[in-house]
């Protein structure tokens, strides 16, 4: 299993042996946005990064989660259906949202690193 | 984003000592929630008991002779009778039978009235008073004297007994000046959960002590304005501004309980407050929109401005008020309908993201109110 990269939506992609990349939110991003009460996943099928592929409600509000890199949507976690609440409880594991098929698989590397994203966050905190 | 201007009520350093998440609200600087989460501080209120810092809301006193008649040329709510010790929920209506606010009044003897208003609307309710009565009684803003503390849920009598033992006695609705832990309180058996609870109003100086010794209570928890607004959501209570405005009359906003026997077209006092004949002809005639209970009959919360349309896309109405109910488990709303479909068990379609969401009309409130009536 590779390491994660990320987005400055706070999106976390892994790169997985299948070459699938599997997308979930960082912590941060799941205590940002409180409990989670009900997942939109997305629909199978291509889209171009920055779409608008599934939402995430919180007893606050909703959120959208972007389409991180151009791809496929082949599978979606279906579990979060049911329990949606795994997003807080398990955010870099089981409340995963969905695993697609990059148009271009070198462009995950262009993403934020760990480090890079912990610098981030620490932009947010002192903001 | 800038919080400077924003005003902070007596409790702000303990909310951040507590590590509330701080909002803007009401021109507050307020917790919407602690390190335990909406959800769990609402289910904890339900259980146990939460404490929540309301003291951004206006608190005011009337003082005269005159006081009660005078204020019931203001509001559609059986003053003069209303007994010492007893408080009762009224509206602020306009010329047109509009709401300009709701608030609680409560007779505290002496010729003395006093008004908890919201937050939003407090300083044009306090011009409001004191250009239309002003000449009849004395107003007195306790804006920068008193704090408000509400403790709430079944567990809420055992925790401020321990301080205040004759709390014990009172009843929903019942207020008197206590002494808690020593301090001279104005404590009311009410509150914006359906659930049984005090509202404790305290000079501002006593405030955090008061507020600290609530919390060293084994069964209290500090709540913020997060699980206070999904609780009082589940309870069926309206939020100001959202649920009913100037916009709204008592009659849509499906308060008419809320108009005292007296003061309605058939009472003793019939009339005299503003808005009144507007409000008599749509008791008389029917209005074309209400607010109602709405179910989603799937697991998407529909949110406050979400359109609400027939089966066949016609529009009926919005939603003013939802969100996810933590105690039904299940997404609560409730919203303004055309007449014709306000029916409880109407089905009705709200559009969320381009798609219809089923929605059943219901009775509030979706839980069961828990007063605590002796």
């Amino acid at each position: 299993m590779s390491e994660l990269r990320f987005t400055v939506d706070h999106e976390w992609l892994r790169q997985d042996d299948d070459g699938l990349v599997t997308v979930g939110i960082t912590p941060y991003a799941q205590d940002a946005l409180g409990d989670v009460v009900y997942v939109q996943l997305p629909e199978p099928g291509t889209y171009a990064p920055g779409d608008e592929v599934a939402v995430l409600e919180s007893v606050k509000a909703a959120s959208n989660i972007l389409m991180p890199l151009a791809g496929e949507v082949i599978e979606v976690n279906a579990e979060l259906i049911g329990r949606p609440e795994l997003v807080n409880a398990s955010s870099l594991d089981a409340g995963w949202f969905f695993r697609f098929r990059p148009d271009d698989a070198a462009a995950l590397a262009a993403l934020l690193d760990q480090n890079a994203y912990d610098r981030l966050l620490r932009a947010t905190a002192d903001a | 984003m800038t919080t400077e201007t924003l005003a902070k009520t007596p409790l702000h350093a303990l909310h951040l000592e507590l590590g509330a998440r701080m909002v803007p609200f009401a021109g507050y600087d307020m917790p919407v929630q602690y390190p335990l989460g909406v959800l769990k501080e609402h289910l904890h209120t339900r259980d146990q008991a939460g404490l929540f810092d309301v003291s951004h809301m206006g608190q005011i006193l009337l003082r005269g002779p005159d006081a009660a008649a005078a204020l019931e040329t203001l509001v559609p709510v059986d003053i003069l009778d209303l007994p010492l010790g007893l408080q009762r929920y009224a509206l602020f209506t306009d010329d047109n039978g509009g709401i300009l606010d709701d608030l609680m009044v409560a007779n505290l003897g002496d010729d003395t009235l006093f008004l908890v208003v919201n937050a939003a609307c407090k300083e044009q309710d306090l011009a409001h008073l004191q250009r239309h009565i002003g000449s009849r009684c004395a107003i007195e803003s306790l804006f920068d004297d008193r704090a408000l503390l509400a403790l709430q849920g079944p567990k809420a009598a055992d925790a401020l007994a321990r301080l205040a033992p004759e709390v014990s006695g009172m009843t929903f609705m019942q207020i008197r000046r206590v002494q808690v832990a020593g301090i001279d309180c104005i404590v009311s058996r009410s509150g914006y959960t359906g659930e049984d609870g005090f509202e404790i109003s305290v000079p501002v100086a006593a405030a955090e002590t008061l507020a600290r010794q609530l919390l060293a209570q084994p069964e209290v928890q500090p709540i913020g304005l997060g699980a206070r607004d999904s609780l009082r959501l589940e309870a069926g209570l309206c939020l100001y501004g959202h649920d009913m405005s100037t916009a709204t009359t008592p009659v849509e906003a499906s308060l008419l309980w809320a108009i005292s026997r007296v003061r309605r077209a058939d009472g003793a006092r019939a009339g005299g407050f503003p808005g009144a004949e507007r409000v008599f002809a749509q008791q008389r005639d029917g209005v074309a929109r209400k607010r109602v209970g709405l179910l989603p009959q799937e697991r998407v919360p529909v949110r406050e401005g979400a359109l609400i349309v027939d089966a066949e896309g016609n529009p009926l109405g919005e939603v003013t008020s939802g969100g996810f109910g933590p105690t039904l488990g299940a997404p609560v709303a409730m919203g303004y309908l055309a007449s014709g479909s306000a029916a409880p068990d109407s089905e009705v379609w709200a559009v969320v993201r381009g798609k219809q969401v089923a929605m059943k009309v219901a009775r509030t409130p979706f839980v069961p109110q828990r007063y605590y009536r002796g």
